[in-house]
């Protein structure tokens, strides 16, 4: 019978296709866009995810997330040297400094400084340069979309890209000038600036003078030294808030998440896509078994059960979910991939796919009980009826 | 000779709109095996509520109807089901076949139904296409088929689980003169047997020399049970 449920299923192309399109925009609306969402909301914490090294990151107490500048005095990064269990403490300076380009216009760069000694902190991956050519004079690195978009050198012709900054390329920052001397690879941020590393020394040298400029204490615990423990202490014995690496992280999601528009929007788009798939689905599905009702009423006559009836039609409705949802998924991956060079967030965790599967199944459920629910009630007589 | 089909006082009432309809009042019908019985009327004299009831597909209100002796009324929804998978076959007015299945796969039907093998039921819908005259057409969806051919189809699906009841709807209602003729032609050579019966309903009066038995009906009741033309 399964084979019958089969071919009653794709015997109607029309319909067929109407319903794996239903399903197939659902699948896709509730991965596509959940896709964006946790790629924005991972870009919201990709600074601290790129900084690898330190455990903990030390802040005044009402920063409330990363780009949430409260600057410290140079003096409590001494103090939180002095607590046990801190191998090493380092500072951190991130500001927005204006650069101005070759054209006169001026575009908004982050500017990380970082330890003149140890430059903890650098960006994860340098494509061109080293990172020790920031201890020479006015030297920054550029991280490379900014290089080539945002920083780079207007063409003279209009329409044309920008011609990317390279090394040896000269910034004005803040009217003090900075060489280039690496571009590095750093993951885009939640307002996918320019970024700018250069030393701790020198980024205040840029920045408007101000009274404090120590943004961030980055700290390493020493071996078997338990991160939340040592954070604890500091907060105790210095004052500044201390977080974990994940706690930060999880201060600067909770933030993005109750402070702004994008749960909300996002939440509508997929709410949309599932509300949208399930109507299409559903109501195809749903004419499709009234359309072979008859044909179920003469399997009816002819003997087969309920239960065959339903296994039939559950059948159906799993392998138009099944194809709905691969091919959703399918072109989310390929939407992932035509995109990975661009500036949209985009980020594919496999729960994702749990979350979508979990979508069509319900729809997919929802069509099949309420054709299940027609089927049951179908008196077979009505074969006899022309 | 046994009897296939035995009602006694049955009566079937529907309700519509808040009114009572007597379909079937106080039917006595007793068919015999290897007899083909046409029950004939005008259209709402309740042939099709008593062609229902016979094959198991709806429950009378009181009364008794017996198949094989079996009362259906006794047996549970499960049991029916595979009484009728069994015993019934069935050729719709309108044929009522699949029309995703081709041919054979729509004559394999009931075979699959009673747990035989998908390739098995092929083979077997194959040869009794071939009985039917279509052995070459096995391959044809319905749409491809014209209305004899498809009735043709239909009677191979009624018969290849060997069922010892056929019931036949209006079989050539929907059919030319020539097409209705061969259709029964068809039915009274390879379906009718000493141990199958068979219950036609029809008001198509050409057909009535095919049946031993003419039942005719109206208003619910049986008027009289006479011997068909042919016989008399």
């Amino acid at each position: 019978m399964n084979y019958i449920a089969i071919k009653m299923l794709m015997g109607d192309k029309g319909k067929y296709i109407g319903i794996i399109m239903g399903l197939t925009f659902a699948s896709l609306i509730m991965t596509q866009q959940p896709a964006i969402f946790v790629g924005l909301m991972a870009r919201s914490y990709s600074f601290i995810s790129d900084l690898g090294l330190p455990d903990i990151w030390v802040m005044d107490p009402k920063v409330q997330f990363v780009d949430d500048i409260k600057p410290l005095q140079d003096t409590e990064l001494y103090r939180v040297r002095g607590v046990s269990g801190v191998e090493w403490a380092t500072p951190l300076y991130k500001g927005l400094l204006k650069a101005r380009l070759t054209d006169g216009t001026f575009q908004t760069c982050n500017v990380i400084g970082l330890d003149d000694a140890t430059l903890i902190g650098g960006p994860p991956i340098m494509l061109e340069g080293q990172l020790d050519d920031l201890r020479r004079s006015d030297s920054v690195i550029v991280d490379i979309d900014g290089a080539t978009e945002k920083l780079g050198k207007p063409s003279l012709i209009p329409g044309e890209k920008p011609t990317p900054l390279k090394i040896g390329d000269s910034l004005e920052l803040n009217d003090r000038r900075a060489i280039v001397v690496g571009i590095a690879k750093s993951t885009r941020t939640f307002q996918s600036q320019p970024v700018v590393y250069t030393t701790y020394s020198r980024a205040k040298n840029y920045a408007p003078k101000e009274r404090k400029l120590l943004s961030f204490i980055l700290v390493k615990t020493k071996q078997g030294q338990d991160p939340h423990e040592l954070a604890r202490r500091i907060k105790q014995h210095t004052g500044p808030a201390a977080y974990t690496q994940a706690e930060f992280k999880e201060l600067t999601y909770q933030y993005f998440m109750h402070n702004t528009g994008i749960p909300i929007n996002f939440g509508i788009s997929i709410l949309l896509g599932f509300i949208v798939g399930a109507a299409i689905a559903g109501q195809t599905f749903y004419n499709f078994t009234l359309d072979n009702i008859r044909q179920f009423g003469v399997l009816k006559a002819m003997g087969t059960g309920n239960l065959v009836l339903l296994r039939m039609i559950l059948l159906q409705a799993v392998l138009v979910g099944s194809i709905g949802y691969g091919l959703g998924v399918g072109l989310t991956a390929l939407f992932g991939f035509a995109t990975r060079h661009t500036i949209l967030a985009f980020k594919f965790p496999w729960q994702l796919l749990l979350f979508s599967g979990t979508g069509v199944s319900i729809i997919c459920i929802f069509a099949a009980l309420i054709s299940i629910f027609k089927v049951f009630r179908l008196e077979p007589a009505i074969v006899f009826k022309g | 000779m046994s009897l296939a089909v035995r009602c006694q006082n049955l009566t079937k009432t529907y309700h519509t709109g808040g009114q009572i309809v007597t379909a079937l009042n106080n039917i006595n019908l007793e068919i015999t095996m290897g007899e083909l019985m046409m029950l004939v009327g005008p259209s709402g004299c309740g042939k099709t509520t008593l062609i229902s009831v016979i094959a198991g597909i709806l429950n009378q209100d009181s009364g008794l109807c017996e198949i094989f002796g079996i009362d259906l009324q006794k047996l549970s929804n499960k049991e029916k089901l595979n009484f009728r998978a069994r015993n019934i076959g069935f050729v719709f007015q309108t044929f009522n076949l699949l029309p995703a299945l081709n041919a054979a796969e729509n004559v394999s039907i009931p075979l699959i139904i009673n747990g035989v093998k998908r390739s098995i039921a092929e083979r077997k819908a194959i040869e009794l296409l071939t009985q039917v005259g279509l052995g070459d057409r096995w391959k044809s969806l319905p749409s491809q088929l014209s209305g004899g051919q498809q009735q043709r189809v239909a009677i191979a699906r009624a018969l290849i689980h060997n069922p010892k009841l056929i019931v036949c709807d209006e079989p050539t209602s929907a059919l030319d003169h020539e097409s209705g003729r061969n259709v029964m032609n068809l039915l009274k050579a390879v379906a009718l047997q000493k141990d199958r019966s068979l219950v036609i309903v029809t008001h198509d009066a050409r057909i009535f020399e095919f049946a031993d038995q003419v039942a005719e009906m109206d208003d619910g009741h049986i008027i009289k049970v006479r011997n068909s033309l042919s016989r008399m």
